[in-house]
């Protein structure tokens, strides 16, 4: 894992498809610019939903992190 | 003893599951109380037709006095909070109501302002005057660009918005408009809907119908001088008739009591129905947090299961093997008289038809017999 502050974390473990991508999206409104959300997900659809979506709305994707059972996706809110 | 049963909001699932309970426990078992603040029962999924003047609003309500069994009291009144640690609901004339088992079926409120410029520049039909009024912006539009698009996930009847712009496409060729009018649809994910196999079976009919797609649009604002929608992606789509599902919530009760997450929506166990750490407490409907559409349909379908897991618990039998497995079952109009059905539970996603008259019409048939079928339980 990263040494990275991160100012917000939604655990969104245990939640279907689409709903890891939409607490992202929440999450980002939520956040001031240039702080970093961080998104925990069980759902396989994640790897390929959020950095999508990330690289639409041009913020900053950090990166993604697997851990036992789920991932951690980290974006930093840039405008 | 007699437990006192409560059932917060008349809906399909509180009046179907109270009517249940009625036949099937005996009054030195249970008292069966329903608290509603109006006392009408809508049927919500009828106002699609709102707009295209195919319905009337009076063929969308009943009093729900009418649908309830004579064993089941009506408690007419605002449920201002839920205590549940001295087991009553708080009333906003000042009473309280006790219950020794709690459902909670208080649905979905909708939410246009937490969108600004929603009030001046969208129209919806999720409420009969916001339909009635969209009926009227439809006879006016003479053209143009045509928005449709979803503010934000979860909404009641997922397939609604798509029902609609399939239906507002067929009005418009009908109309002689169509040649006229771009349609635009926009979804918050980057496929047309939620579930996988259901996009799969829209995306080629928008395609085919000439409605584009716009994904990944999530709406941060309207702009209702410049006519635009905006989203946090910052995409911007300019539109002269934009029809907007708004942003839904938990009803105002379960997020005054604290019994709601962020969005009002009450944790739900998925199988059990149980209120999470509340073991006197259960929700079913539009309020929970299950990752189920938020239908009639999923209500219907957990208010049987339910009524099974109470009534066992009030035998002293097992309550383990009723177990709502997330089935749902609904249809999706695809315009010029056809539409598909949606069969699914948590662990089968739907294998939607392709579209043909037969379930339009089972559609319409199920409109109009609903009354007399579903709030009862009989099916």
């Amino acid at each position: 894992m990263t040494d990275l502050k991160i100012d917000k974390e939604i655990d969104a473990r245990g939640s279907f498809c689409p709903g890891p991508l939409l607490e992202l999206i929440r999450g980002v409104k939520s956040v001031q610019v240039g702080q970093t959300l961080e998104v925990l997900s069980s759902d396989p659809g994640s790897n390929r939903d959020i950095p999508a979506w990330i690289q639409k709305a041009k913020q900053e994707f950090v990166g993604a992190y697997p851990e036992a059972g789920y991932t951690r996706f980290v974006v930093r809110k840039v405008h | 003893m007699i437990h006192q049963i409560v059932i917060l909001g008349g809906g399909v699932g509180g009046t179907l599951l109270a009517n249940v309970l009625a036949r099937r426990l005996r009054a030195d078992e249970a008292q069966i109380v329903v608290i509603d603040s109006h006392g009408e029962h809508k049927y919500q999924p009828g106002w699609l037709y709102l707009p295209f003047g195919e319905e009337t609003v009076e063929n969308l309500v009943r009093p729900e006095r009418h649908l309830l069994n004579d064993r089941v009291h009506l408690a007419l009144g605002q449920a201002t909070k839920i205590v549940p640690e001295r087991h009553l609901i708080e009333m906003s004339d000042g009473s309280a109501v006790p219950y020794d088992i709690l459902v909670l079926s208080t649905g979905a409120d909708i939410a246009p302002d937490a969108v600004p410029g929603y009030a001046e520049g969208a129209h919806h039909f999720y409420s009969e005057a916001a339909a009635l009024n969209l009926h009227e912006q439809l006879e006016r539009f003479q053209g143009g660009k045509l928005v449709v698009g979803v503010a934000d996930i979860p909404y009641k009847c997922p397939p609604a918005p798509l029902e609609f712009v399939f239906k507002v496409e067929e009005y418009l060729q009908k109309r002689g408009l169509r040649e006229r009018t771009e349609i635009t649809y926009l979804s918050p994910i980057n496929r047309a809907f939620t579930i996988e196999s259901v996009s799969e079976f829209v995306t080629p009919l928008l395609a085919e119908r000439g409605i584009a797609l716009e994904t990944f649009f999530n709406t941060e604002q309207i702009d209702p001088i410049g006519k635009k929608i905006i989203s946090l992606e910052g995409t911007e789509i300019d539109y002269d008739l934009l029809v907007l599902v708004p942003p839904h919530r938990g009803a105002a009760v379960i997020r005054d009591s604290g019994l709601g997450d962020a969005q009002g929506w009450i944790p739900t166990d998925r199988s059990t129905l149980e209120v999470k750490g509340h073991p006197n407490i259960y929700a079913i409907g539009d309020a929970t947090d299950i990752p189920v559409s938020k239908s009639g349909s999923a209500a219907h379908f957990e208010a049987k299961v339910l009524s099974d897991r109470i009534v066992a618990r009030i035998h002293g039998e097992p309550e383990d093997e009723h177990i709502y497995d997330g089935r749902v079952l609904c249809f999706l109009e695809t315009g010029h008289g056809q539409a598909s059905q949606l069969v699914f539970d948590f662990a089968h996603p739907p294998k939607p038809p392709d579209p043909n008259a037969f379930y339009h019409y089972e559609k319409l048939l199920f409109n109009r017999v609903y009354w007399y079928i579903v709030p009862n339980g009989f099916v």
